[in-house]
């Protein structure tokens, strides 16, 4: 592929060196496991954390004579993915075998897709906040199996094998390299993430390996040639992203200061010590041997199958944080927050839907979600529903209780659980309006308060003190607006 | 009562079908012929008389029933290249030491469903490469033929070189085998028996140890034509399990046998003139032409101009497939394993002593066209090569002939431990010279003994066929068998 430098230098991103100032370029190639019942060739299963060596097939295990044939839900699933990265569906792909030995790979080639992907070229928008929205193109994802797992460390010299992991369908999902810094690359690396959970297509799960990048990093001066990469394989966080780019693009930059030159080649990230290391040179590398599968068919199917897929496909993050925006009044910002999941979003649009979209959006996002992290919950296993949150918002928005009563009523529900009229209704928690009772408050202060009443003649802000004489009075019922209006008039400001 | 192994696999299934002889009986006829015959022809590598045994005695209760399937009772001898539940399969190879199975070939699973019983294994080349059935790990297979008035040991043709000598020698009815460039038709005329390759996707290569993936293909070889239409006849079909394999009906080839051939165009195409070629080939193949010609025919000369450039597109071709098919070879999980002192020391210990010389030279082979910066001038090259041999066949087919006569291979028999042929693999692979055109493209082919070289022994003729039109080639096949009106029963020296 030729390489095409889609972005304008933004001196905001430069690392300063001790020469001058230098710009990343970063592309990413994201391994995500497909979500589907079996594996990609085989009919066994895909499930997590089964016994070692449970879910192998003849075929999983290459025992001779065995064929692959292709799963047709994973296949689905890459169109799926396709059309979530709003990318060029391939109506004819063919699967390549990458030869090369390892333990893990009983095969000895894994199946793959090396010249004509099942999806071509896709595009990526990144919100970056106040550097507005970014784009990043996707140059290809392709179909192929995953390996199986070597074990080193139960023997002192022997390894052990585990195979259920080998033939599962992973999607590679290849980026241009349009990043340029650690920033965009985590903010990519989390959209690819909610694109696919909202897809269905993976579940996203770095801890499990479900999804893992490999990282493309090169240093060059702003807006010059494009230098020398390196590969940072199997990265499995975004933490360890950042920290892994951030390390290797002041290594590169270093030994290009020095004088030196970058040699092309694969390396590891060590969590431990936040460094990279090398793993092998580019003399090294592998020769794949790359050719087509003879044992597969070119894998062929028509506009009709995308068309189905395409009706069936879920509203996706961009178009619901458009939509959020403009059908309920929110900040940019808010909508963002708000998508980030499907479950979220629609937890949200419970809470909003006949009601003041910001005041909702302000509530699910400062209180609900806030305490929802606080407590390591989710919207799924959460004790408040969205009904409950949304009675609050309707006796804020009523005049029935203060946001800061509202507050307490949300740790009441939150702990105990219940509905948020009643709750108001039997504990006496809703707010005096009646300007009768109001009144009083005010006159019975004025009248213990004298010298406070000259002060505020003088300095009308200490209006507050008296606000909060009669909110302490109250208990914090009394409706705020009344007891400012009522006050002002009687104080003569 | 005469000996049972002499019988056609029609007749022996008949027989047992009217009660004349229960399958028991020609079972251990069989099982007796093969034990006196092999220790000197070597054709089988695994006898499994009590498993043979004991299908026989449940075809003849299916039998006693008023059951059983197209093929109940009779005897077949299985290329050890075919996975067969719990018994010996090793492709011929060391490298699959101890290597039994759990499951069972779509092909031969088909066979036992249709009441079949299993004699045993069969030699031939260590995975199916050889065309003389001398690099199987086992030893070679010593031909059934030999020369008049000479002792001299003879090849069998391979790779499915224990496969034609144990139908040849009357040690089963009929057996299956494999063809990847020449490996059922080179062997079957070799020895006087009849050897079809089908039509590519029409047999599942599921449980068929893989040599070239896109050439392989599975067939019988049987004593007569209409043997192999009817042993076809269960081989074949649709598995959903191996996507090369093609969802269509499978006609009734013995139904097709006896249809003749009037009125069909015969292609002689002018490439398969070879300098040097022996005369008495050229005398046979001259022959056939008459033969089909007396029985209605239309001869016709053709052209399939990219033929010369077939033998060495299929040696990339199927060295490329065959290093990446063998990969998974590598002492991990079953079969052999030398250890060493790390991971590559023991995949090479492994692979060196577990892979015979001419297995390895194929994969070196495989592997270096491949290889980044060879890739293009080789593999992508013969693969274009492919393509116009396939096309050469498309326009004859559409120019309207119905199938092609050609020699089915450029001599008879030659003797064990050629010395020409061992200095010389290039030698040994011109033995294919006249069949691997088919495999690069896909058709059908069947070879049928037709006459006898000056020496007494087998010569054969190759028909070839449109795609899936297999029937045409038995129909013709049987014109060119009944025309010849030859024994060709080996004299018995074992």
């Amino acid at each position: 592929m030729s390489l095409v430098d889609t972005r304008t230098p933004d001196p905001k991103k430069f690392i300063k060196g001790a020469t001058g100032d230098w710009e990343m370029v970063i592309g990413l190639e994201i391994h995500a496991q497909v979500t589907s019942e079996s594996k990609l060739f085989s009919g066994s299963s895909t499930k997590f954390g089964n016994s070692p060596n449970s879910n192998v097939s003849f075929v999983d295990a290459a025992m001779p004579g065995m064929l692959p044939t292709i799963n047709e839900e994973c296949v689905r699933q890459a169109v799926r993915t396709g059309l979530g990265l709003k990318a060029k569906i391939n109506n004819r792909s063919i699967f390549d075998r990458k030869n090369y030995f390892y333990p893990d790979l009983p095969q000895g080639y894994q199946i793959s897709q090396f010249k004509d992907p099942i999806v071509g070229e896709g595009i990526v928008y990144l919100d970056m906040g106040k550097d507005g929205i970014v784009e990043i193109g996707i140059e290809r994802l392709h179909l192929e199996q995953d390996a199986g797992k070597s074990i080193h460390d139960l023997h002192p010299n022997m390894s052990f094998i585990d195979l259920n992991r080998s033939g599962v369908a992973l999607m590679e999902i290849v980026s241009k390299p349009d990043i340029r810094s650690s920033e965009e690359a985590r903010s990519y690396i989390a959209k690819i993430r909610t694109i696919l959970r909202y897809l269905g297509t993976c579940d996203g799960n770095m801890e499990q390996g479900s999804l893992r990048a490999d990282i493309n990093v090169s240093v060059r001066e702003p807006g010059g040639e494009f230098g020398t990469r390196c590969e940072i394989k199997n990265v499995n966080s975004m933490r360890f992203a950042v920290a892994a780019i951030e390390y290797e693009a002041r290594r590169q930059i270093d030994i290009l200061e020095d004088g030196g030159k970058i040699d092309q080649e694969t390396r590891l990230f060590d969590a431990k010590t936040g460094k990279t290391r090398s793993m092998r040179s580019k003399e090294e590398a592998h020769d794949y041997r790359y050719f087509p599968d003879p044992d597969l068919l070119p894998l062929e199917f028509d506009d009709e199958f995308v068309a189905k897929l395409a009706k069936d496909l879920p509203e996706l993050p961009d178009e619901k944080h458009g939509r959020f925006v403009s059908e309920y009044g929110i900040t940019s910002y808010d909508a963002s927050v708000l998508i980030s999941s499907r479950a979220n979003a629609s937890f949200f649009e419970d809470v909003a839907k006949g009601r003041n979209g910001k005041l909702s959006a302000n509530w699910v996002i400062n209180e609900f979600f806030g305490r929802l992290a606080k407590e390591e919950l989710n919207v799924a296993n959460s004790p408040i529903n969205a009904h409950q949150l949304g009675g609050i918002i309707d006796l804020i928005s009523n005049g029935d209780i203060s946001g800061k009563i509202a507050k307490e009523l949300f740790e009441i529900i939150w702990v105990e659980g219940g509905k948020p009229s009643e709750i108001v209704e039997k504990r006496g928690m809703k707010q005096v309006s009646d300007t009768g009772a109001i009144e009083k408050m005010i006159d019975e202060i004025i009248a213990n308060n004298p010298e406070q009443v000259i002060k505020v003649k003088e300095k009308p802000q200490l209006i507050g003190w008296f606000v909060g004489q009669v909110m302490k009075a109250s208990q914090g019922k009394a409706n705020p607006r009344a007891v400012n209006e009522i006050l002002k008039a009687k104080l003569g400001l | 009562m005469s000996d049972l192994t002499k019988l056609s696999l029609k007749a022996t299934r008949d027989g047992i079908k009217n009660k004349d002889f229960s399958a028991l009986e020609v079972t251990d006829s069989y099982l007796s012929a093969i034990e006196a015959a092999n220790p000197k022809l070597n054709a089988y590598v695994s006898i499994e008389a009590e498993q043979a045994r004991t299908m026989a005695k449940q075809s003849d209760e299916k039998l006693a029933k008023g059951q059983g399937g197209a093929l109940e009772g009779v005897p077949l001898g299985i290329k050890d290249l075919f996975a067969t539940i719990g018994t010996h399969t090793q492709a011929g190879s060391h490298i699959l030491d101890g290597f039994k199975p759990e499951y069972e070939s779509s092909i031969t699973a088909n066979l036992w469903a249709d009441g079949a019983v299993m004699l045993g294994k069969l030699n031939m080349d260590e995975f199916a490469m050889g065309s003389s059935n001398e690099t199987s790990y086992y030893g070679a297979v010593v031909n059934p033929w030999r020369a008049d008035d000479s002792n001299k040991d003879l090849v069998p043709g391979g790779s499915s070189g224990g496969s034609a000598a144990a139908v040849s020698a009357w040690l089963c009815a009929g057996a299956t085998a494999t063809d990847t460039g020449g490996s059922i038709r080179q062997p079957a005329a070799f020895t006087g028996t009849v050897g079809i390759k089908p039509t590519y996707g029409r047999c599942s290569r599921w449980g068929v140890v893989a040599f070239a993936s896109s050439l392989d293909q599975a067939g019988p070889i049987t004593r007569t034509v209409e043997d192999s239409a009817l042993m076809l006849n269960s081989m074949a079909g649709f598995d959903k399990k191996d996507s090369t394999s093609v969802d269509l009906a499978v006609p009734d080839f013995a139904a097709a046998v006896e249809r003749g051939v009037k009125g069909l165009t015969i292609g002689v195409p002018k490439e398969y003139r070879m300098e040097g070629m022996p005369q008495e080939i050229e005398t046979l193949w001259q022959q056939g032409l008459a033969w089909l010609k007396d029985e209605g025919a239309i001869i016709k000369g053709i052209s399939l101009p990219h033929t010369k450039y077939a033998l060495p597109a299929y040696y990339i071709v199927a060295p490329a497939e065959a290093s990446s098919n063998l990969a998974r070879y590598d002492g991990v999980k079953y079969g052999l394993r030398v250890n060493g002192d790390s991971i590559d020391e023991m995949y090479e210990n492994t692979r060196a002593k577990g892979f015979g010389a001419e297995v390895q030279r194929r994969v070196l082979i495989g592997t270096y066209v491949l290889s980044a910066g060879y890739y293009d001038a080789y593999y992508v090259k013969a693969q274009k090569v492919r393509t116009l041999i396939k096309r050469d066949f498309e326009q004859v087919f559409a120019d309207g002939i119905d199938a092609i006569l050609t020699p089915a291979t450029p001599s008879a028999a030659f003797g064990i431990a050629d010395q020409e042929m061992a200095a010389d693999p290039v030698k040994m692979y011109l033995n294919d010279i006249f069949t691997v055109t088919v495999n690069m493209a896909g058709l059908p082919a069947i070879a049928v003994p037709a006459g006898k070289d000056a020496q007494g022994l087998p010569l054969a003729l190759q028909l070839i066929g449109k795609p899936f039109d297999e029937e045409t080639l038995f129909a013709a096949g049987r014109v060119i068998e009944r025309s010849a009106g030859l024994d060709f029963t080996p004299k018995k020296w074992w």
